[in-house]
Order: structure tokens, then C-alpha cells, then sequence
């Protein structure tokens, strides 16, 4: 997860924190990440719905939680994730967008609108 | 000219059975322009671009001709050499600069999804005649046509399908449409060279299960067609391994001696040893056929895309 965000170790300016097995009313049990000064975008909550289906995303503002939103995992994922397949077109040097036909969501199963692999294992794929 | 049937011809899995069927309906009116008996020219003053970046000697020639007796004429190229492409041009250019040239497209290129990008890039209807190990739709097509001038009927059909499973496209996309039409699969592959998981589960969602047979002679026994692909020697790493694989499903009369006297052997082309020339002049032999009908499918495909009407 925090790679997708692209905590890295490097680049962080503010205070991120982390906490796990956090006991939860609905799931039993979660994890939080807790990052100061950061909106996420369409893309990242999308990256974020491809390996955490359930998570949700607070934004707090002056100490309250100014908005608190489920991801939700689009039907067609465009540009995060990368063909499996390496004789897929979209591994070449052609300027496209990769993009995928979610066929099922648990386990998170994959089609390439291009070369039409079916891809699982998704998280490895994400870019 | 009315509007088009389809907007393009990329994958078999676009097409119901409903539209399928209509395909093979149109080739069958197609039988005597195809064979030159009757003339016909809906397709007069178009241009088919036929962009093939792999060789291909019956696909090609044969879309030639559909589109030839179809009226039209043809333009492009058979192999990358001497063309833009050799400079680095990508493919999603080439398709924008050719469309502009040709009123519909067909290509060949070593990519899998490669026709689908060049179908999404183009404003003209693009036709898959063959992408990497991925689709040959129109191979599909004649294939199912062939069985069914034969044999009369796809629901039902025993249909045994022998060789390279794993790797050669052309019988994911014939296994799949099978299914579609309700006919009975068999696989005969080597342990290495198996058909795809993710195939097999495509055709058990359509309610067929197929079998797996090991003894070709079993195999045929109760067998409509078989249909035998060439085992690939850029496959094995050891020379060896392949002409032991290689040797194993080779057709002969005593083979075919096994089966019903109405079984019919089909192969995509071409062939190296798998079936021997002394079944050529038997009435098994339905290969020669099936190239043949290469013309009146690509041209049922060539007038649909164009709106052409009958």
C-alpha cells in the first residue's frame, strides 16, 4: 500500500503513520495509513481498489473527518496495471494506454482489452 | 451500399452465435462468385489494405482474391521490409497513414492485441488475420464453415483436435466457437504443449466438457473431424524431444483405418509431415477444401464490414 502511494522512504515530507491489526467493528480487524498533507487522486484510489477492494478513505480537515469515501473498484482499469503478457501489444513501444475488463472482483481477475489474457496475481502487475 | 454488419473483425469472442451463423450464411451465398462461376462487383472503386508484418502465403492471397471477386482492389504490403516500419514507425501511425489510403483493413503482425489497437485506432473496419499465438477470427470462420458444408451440422459433432494446443492460435478461437455451436471436443496434445487453462474454462462456461485423450487411435474412433495443427519445432528446446512428439501423431490410412468411413481430416496449412500424402486422395482429406474456402468466408466478411447487401 505504500508503495502505491509511493511512500518510499525517500520522498516524504510530512508525518505518516501506521498502524496494524487494528481492531474493527465490521472487519474484525484493519490496517491504517494516516498520511498528513495528501489528497489522493482518481488514479491512486483506484490503485488502492485493486489490492485493498474494502478500504475506505478519510480526508480530515481541522481535526474532523471531512469526508469519508469507500474505494470502489472500476469496471475497466486503465493505465495502473501492466499486461502480464509480454507479447501483448501494449508491452512494445506503442504509445497506448494499457487497459483491462475487470471479469471478477474476488479474486481480482483481469482481461487485456488488447491481447484478451486473463490476469490474476494482479498486485504484481501494478505500475 | 447499406450499413455495415459489424464494425470490425478482431476477435471471435465479439460475435454471438446469431452473428456467426450469419457469417456462415453470407459464405454460403458467396460459394459461386467465389469460385468465379457467377460475377459480382458491390465492392467496386474500394480499396482493401492488406498490412501483413508476418508471412503468410493462404490468408493473405486468399483476402486478395475475396476482395478481387468482390470488385474492389488491393493494396499493401506482405512483409515489413522496405516500408516505414523498418525506420521505426510504430504501428499506431502506420494505421493513420494507411487508413487514409484503403477503405477497410487487414492485418498480420506478431503482437498479440496488435488488431485491436489498430482497430481502435482506425476510423475504416480492421480485420485480425492473425495476431501472435492470439486471434485468426477468419481462420475460425472458414473452419467452422468447412465442417459445416461437410458435415451438415455443428451441434453434436465430434470433433478431435490434435497437436500444438498451447501455442497455436488458431485452435483457441475454432475450440471456443465449437463449444458456441454445441459440438463434442477431444484434445490430443503432448504433455508439454496442452490446451490453456484459461480456454478450457472459457469453453466449460458455454456447458461443453471436453475430453483429453492420450492413444490418437482411441481418439478417432468415434471422431467426425479430426483436426490436426502442425507441432511447432521453434517450441522444443531439444531437437530430440520434437521429433519424438512430432513423430508420434502422424495420419496415415491405418490410422484414419480406426475411425468411421466419414471421418474428415482438417488442418490449418501448412503441413510438414503430420499427415501423410498418401490421405490426400482419400475422401478423408477435407484440407484442401478448407483452404479453398478461405474466399467465399473472407469475401461474406469483407461484404458485411462494408455494408455491401445481397
Amino acid at each position: 500500500m505504500l508503495k502505491i502511494l509511493g511512500v518510499t522512504g525517500e520522498n516524504i515530507k510530512s508525518t505518516i503513520s501506521v498502524a496494524m491489526r487494528v481492531r474493527s467493528k465490521k472487519e474484525e480487524w484493519k490496517d491504517i495509513v494516516k498520511i498528513e498533507d495528501r489528497e489522493l487522486d482518481t488514479r491512486e484510489v483506484n490503485r488502492i481498489a485493486l489490492i485493498a477492494p474494502r478500504a475506505t478513505i478519510n480526508i480530515i480537515r481541522d481535526y474532523n473527518v471531512a469526508e469519508k469515501t469507500k474505494v470502489q473498484l472500476p469496471r475497466v482499469v486503465k493505465g495502473i496495471v501492466k499486461c502480464a503478457n509480454p507479447n501483448c501489444v501494449t508491452n512494445s513501444n506503442e504509445p497506448v494506454e494499457t487497459s483491462f475488463d475487470v471479469v471478477n472482483e474476488r479474486p481480482l481477475t483481469l482481461k487485456c482489452h488488447f491481447c484478451e489474457r486473463i490476469q490474476s496475481r494482479v498486485e504484481k502487475y501494478i505500475v | 451500399m447499406g450499413n455495415p454488419q459489424f464494425s470490425d473483425f478482431v476477435s471471435i469472442r465479439d460475435f454471438s452465435k446469431q452473428q456467426i451463423s450469419l457469417v456462415l450464411k453470407r459464405a454460403k451465398q458467396m460459394l459461386p462468385y467465389a469460385s468465379g462461376e457467377r460475377k459480382i462487383r458491390p465492392l467496386d472503386g474500394k480499396i482493401l489494405g492488406t498490412l501483413f508484418y508476418e508471412p503468410s502465403t493462404r490468408t493473405r492471397l486468399s483476402f486478395e482474391s475475396a476482395m478481387l471477386r468482390l470488385g474492389g482492389t488491393v493494396m499493401g504490403f506482405s512483409s515489413p521490409m522496405g516500408t516505414s516500419i523498418e525506420k521505426g514507425e510504430n504501428l499506431s501511425d502506420t494505421i493513420r497513414v494507411t487508413e487514409s489510403y484503403a477503405d477497410i483493413l487487414v492485418i498480420r503482425h506478431p503482437l498479440e492485441g496488435a488488431a485491436r489497437l489498430a482497430a481502435d485506432v482506425s476510423s475504416k473496419p480492421v480485420i485480425n488475420a492473425g495476431d501472435g499465438a492470439g486471434q485468426h477470427p477468419t481462420q475460425t470462420i472458414l473452419d467452422l464453415f468447412t465442417m459445416l458444408e461437410s458435415k451438415e451440422r455443428l451441434e453434436g459433432l465430434n470433433v478431435v483436435i490434435l497437436g500444438d494446443l498451447k501455442f497455436g492460435r488458431t485452435v483457441h478461437s475454432l475450440s471456443e466457437a465449437l463449444a458456441t455451436f454445441g459440438a463434442n471436443l477431444t484434445f490430443v496434445a503432448p504433455p508439454s504443449l496442452e490446451m490453456p487453462r484459461e480456454v478450457i474454462a472459457e469453453i466449460e462456461s458455454k456447458g461443453i466438457k471436453p475430453k483429453y485423450a492420450t492413444a490418437l487411435e482411441d481418439a478417432v474412433r468415434e471422431a467426425d473431424i479430426l483436426y490436426v495443427t502442425r507441432i511447432q519445432k521453434e517450441r522444443f528446446a531439444d531437437a530430440t524431444e520434437y521429433a519424438k512428439v512430432a513423430g508420434s501423431y502422424r495420419i496415415d490410412s491405418r490410422l484414419l483405418s480406426q475411425g468411421k468411413s466419414t471421418l474428415s481430416v482438417m488442418h490449418p496449412l501448412p503441413r510438414i509431415n503430420e499427415i501423410s500424402p498418401e490421405v490426400d486422395s482419400t475422401p478423408h482429406s477435407l484440407y484442401f477444401k478448407q483452404a479453398a474456402n478461405g474466399i467465399p468466408v473472407r469475401m461474406a466478411i469483407l461484404s458485411m464490414l462494408m455494408g455491401a447487401e445481397f
